[in-house]
């Protein structure tokens, strides 16, 4: 039994100590809205922040995490900032088929909040983890570049 | 529906399991024909197959093509609206249930495939748009005693010209007092006057995909639903032939463990414990014959076989006879490998078995075919069998399967429990799953005329046939040959396919071999035959160019004269691309164009390259003629994803085969294209009066093409063999 902390709030796991956190959120949680793309940390769709850095859930034990807060998409999204990413997001109209695209505006939100105007580097190198087969790479970089723009105005 | 067998309590438990995220409700919601006035009141009005308006004034509008990230259900849902009038925000959509009148009007059965949904979807939905719209016009002039030429609709309202407005979802009761029913025959409007159709419209479903609320296959969640994972052969061909559970029995959470076709199934309460289990399950294979199945030996068997007469397609002039008598004939073999699709969302699907009936949820190109496998299987009639269709993460004509194979898993796992079974393949199933765009060696010859242009082509197809032997054979097969392993080879039509390459090579000679499907089978992959006679023509018609001296858009130009829509679509290339302007050293440019599914598309890449053959993609140009474009920010979305997979191959793809085995698993060794490898693509959509035509897979044909040629006009090094990497090529990030 493992006790973490998930969206603010405690919940009591009882998963096999090896179980990765995405599976604790999907199964345990139904929390599905962090996806499985890869189990190996290579396509970043199961993106969450653990204590509020994005991380790979599907490579991260539950037995790893103690008190380390975890927050997944359904949460974040309920953030300024991330609704400010979502809304650029929706600007270029950048889902297709959408799978990755909720590890994506995790990764893109954490890089606004450490860089808010990113240049191309900053981009590459926060964004390069994440997959997306449909291709929409160049409206991930539009979008990024919209939300840096709308932040950066609201905060002056 | 009661004639589906499906007891009513397991109905009722369905029913309020159908869960609704923003826009898109999944699983089946049955209209009520309750008969107490209170259910009539808040029941939805049918209009139509297609669409129910609900009193709140909400329109539900059914979905009979699958969403992929393709934007069907965008630009149909735009085909209803323009025609109704609705308020935009009041739409909702559901998948369509299987039955007949939901099927392709081009294919027949309930598939979404040919990148035909907006074209085949451009009358029928608009005509269903229409007819409500004649309907409520119809109930507005009784509920107000009122004329109809004083009444037009806006924003899901009728207006009157004294200024009164009642919402459609008013004019409901109207409606079902009276009896009132859509008129037969409607008149649908002029172009001139849209105000949807042909403006740039973003996805309808974008929302929940941002914040983690969008429901794919992967995300369904049933009251007591398992987890299975299978055990699966390293081997192709091999089956069960015993097993041992008891390791995995072990493994506290798992509650079964059972052999279905595909290997042993664990199952267990979540997806962690059945994985563990299924790993520990020991399994004797019988490993039939095919584990010294190896692509090496494919592409060796194949290019002995392009070398023998096959089946002869086309015969223009007579090709091989200048062929054989001209000593400057260029002879060139291309090769190029089989590809698996790689979805982001691994195939996935759940299933619940009851006596006499089984429902399925799951994200599916094909579902009347997965309905009539399962049917099959489970010896039940085909409306016993539902299918819950859900969004894709991705698809790119995996989840077309003519065997159902990720749904007969789950099916067959749950048979037996009496509670949903929901099975999910690792990505390591999902590379390995043997479903691959076919390997295939195409051997050319050609020469050229004393001016230079083109005058004698052959052009000899080997690789494992698609349709043969399945359920479209005969109907994509011509005299013994698939249509699709041919498509884009052949200058005049050619079966079902109304369009040939759009050049004009006088002496042209296509022949086919269909070698024995072992192991593989060969599906469609996103372009489907045009995923590799786009890269052997376009680079052998490049080869050509070179040897007669032509540039090689000027010699398209001059090829496809008599073609006008190709013609105009490779001049708008050579303008937009700055196709005349010099390049420096160590750059080079490249150009494919080729038509598919009607549309004509050409490409014009940049490629700076290094000493080492390290590349970088500098500039993609794409121009396309798709008719009347229904919603150009979905177009070109297309356009650049379908680029994206097409470079992604050219760059990286291959699945390999030895010892019957295959040796990708994962996205280390099948390498997916990152963001910082992807240049941004410019996409030039022509304007058309013309019926809208494909734009799904257009894009990806002419990328590996373009590039090959791109990086012979930069390096004077030609790649005849895919992917670009194994030839010394290496795209930089």
């Amino acid at each position: 039994m493992f006790k973490i902390s998930i969206n603010g709030k405690t919940e009591s796991i009882d998963a096999s100590a090896d179980t990765p956190l995405l599976w604790v959120l999907r199964d345990h949680l139904n929390l599905t809205g962090s996806k499985f793309g890869c189990g190996i940390g290579l396509c970043g769709a199961c993106t969450v922040y653990l204590d509020g850095k994005p991380v790979r859930s599907c490579a991260l034990p539950v037995s790893s995490i103690g008190a380390k807060p975890v927050e997944t998409i359904e949460t974040v999204s309920t953030e300024s900032s991330m609704i400010a990413v979502q809304e650029a997001w929706l600007e270029r109209d950048v889902a297709q088929c959408g799978y990755c695209q909720t590890g994506q505006v995790m990764a893109a939100n954490a890089l606004l909040r450490e860089q808010p105007e990113p240049d191309a580097d900053a981009i590459n190198a926060a964004m390069s983890g994440h997959v997306c087969r449909c291709g929409t790479y160049q409206r991930i970089r539009e979008a990024i570049a919209v939300a840096s723009r709308n932040l950066t105005e609201d905060a002056t | 529906m009661s004639s589906s067998g499906i007891d009513l309590n397991r109905r009722q438990f369905l029913q309020k399991s159908a869960i609704s995220a923003g826009v898109l409700l999944v699983g089946v919601q049955i209209p009520s024909r309750g008969n107490t006035a209170a259910a009539m009141n808040d029941a939805p009005l049918v209009t139509d197959a297609f669409i129910r308006l609900s009193p709140d004034n909400a329109a539900t509008i059914l979905m009979n093509h699958s969403e992929f990230g393709n934007g069907a259900y965008t630009s149909l849902s735009m085909m209803v609206a323009e025609e109704l009038d609705l308020d935009w925000n009041t739409i909702r959509l559901e998948a369509a249930p299987t039955e007949t009148q939901y099927y392709s009007p081009l294919f027949g059965e309930y598939l979404t495939a040919g990148s035909v949904s907006t074209a085949s979807s451009f009358m029928p939905m608009r005509i269903a748009g229409a007819k409500t719209r004649a309907l409520l016009l119809t109930a507005a002039s009784i509920y107000w005693r009122s004329d109809q030429q004083s009444l037009r609709t806006e924003n899901s309202h009728v207006l009157h010209a004294d200024g009164r407005s009642v919402s459609y979802g008013d004019l409901i009761s109207t409606i079902r007092q009276h009896g009132l029913t859509p008129p037969e025959d409607v008149s649908l409007k002029a172009p001139a006057d849209y105000r949807i159709l042909g403006k740039p419209t973003k996805r309808i479903e974008a929302k929940e995909k941002l914040d983690g609320s969008a429901i794919y296959g992967i995300d369904i969640r049933l009251p007591d639903m398992l987890y299975g994972v299978v055990q699966r052969p390293a081997v192709f061909g091999a089956r069960v032939a015993a097993y041992n559970a008891d390791a995995a029995l072990k493994v506290p959470g798992v509650i079964k463990a059972k052999a279905i076709d595909a290997g042993v199934v664990v199952l267990a309460n979540d997806y962690w414990t059945a994985k563990k289990g299924a790993a520990l399950v020991k399994i004797e294979w019988d490993y039939g014959n095919l584990d010294q199945l190896s692509t090496n030996q494919f592409f060796q068997d194949y290019a002995e076989l392009s070398k023998q007469p096959g089946m002869l397609a086309e015969d223009i002039g007579d090709a091989k006879s200048i062929l054989d008598a001209d000593e400057n004939t260029l002879e060139a073999v291309y090769e190029m490998p089989y590809l698996a699709h790689a979805t982001m969302e691994p195939m996935n699907c759940t299933a619940v078995v009851a006596d006499g009936s089984c429902e399925i949820w799951t994200g599916t190109q094909y579902q009347s075919n997965d309905r009539t496998v399962v049917a099959r299987m489970l010896d039940l009639p085909e409306e016993a069998v539902t299918i819950n269709r859900t969004l894709m993460g991705g698809s790119f004509g995996r989840r077309a399967s003519k065997s159902a194979d990720y749904v007969t898993d789950a099916v067959q796992a749950a048979q037996g429990e009496g509670r949903p079974v929901q099975i999910i393949w690792s990505r390591e199933e999902d590379i390995r799953g043997g479903h691959y765009r076919p390997l295939f060696v195409h051997r050319l010859r050609g020469t050229v005329d004393d001016d230079g242009y083109p005058l004698a082509w052959q052009q000899t197809v080997v690789g494992q046939s698609i349709m043969q032997n399945t359920k479209h054979d005969p109907g994509y097969m011509v005299r013994g040959m698939d249509i699709y392993s041919l498509d884009g080879c052949l200058q005049e039509p050619f079966g079902v396919f109304p369009y040939g390459t759009s050049y004009q090579i006088p002496n042209h000679r296509v022949e086919s071999h269909n070698p024995p499907k072992v192991g593989v089978v060969p599906q469609e992959w996103r372009s489907v035959g045009h995923s590799h006679t786009g890269i052997a023509y376009e680079c052998f018609l490049d080869e050509l160019a070179h040897r007669g001296d032509k540039d090689p858009l000027e010699l398209r130009l001059y090829l496809t004269r008599e073609h006008a829509r190709m013609h105009r679509v490779l001049q708008t290339l050579k303008d937009k691309s700055n196709w005349t302007a010099k390049l420096g050293r160590g750059r080079g440019r490249g150009v494919a164009s080729r038509i598919y599914s009607v549309s004509p598309i050409a490409l014009a890449v940049e490629v700076t390259v290094d000493e080492d053959g390290q590349y970088s993609v500098d500039r993609m140009v794409c121009v396309v003629d798709c008719g009347f474009a229904v919603n150009p920010l979905g177009i070109e979305s297309q356009i650049q994803g379908g680029i994206m997979l097409g470079l992604n191959a050219a760059a990286y793809g291959a699945i390999d085969i030895e010892a019957g085995a295959i040796v990708q698993s994962n996205f280390h060794d099948y390498r997916p294209l990152r963001l910082n490898q992807m240049p941004d693509v410019e996409v030039h959509i022509l304007d058309s009066d013309e019926p809208p035509t494909g734009v799904g897979e257009q894009s990806t044909t002419p990328v590996a093409p373009a590039l090959g040629n791109a990086l012979f006009n930069a390096t004077g090094r030609r790649v005849r063999h895919f992917p670009l990497d194994r030839q010394g090529f290496a795209l930089k990030a």
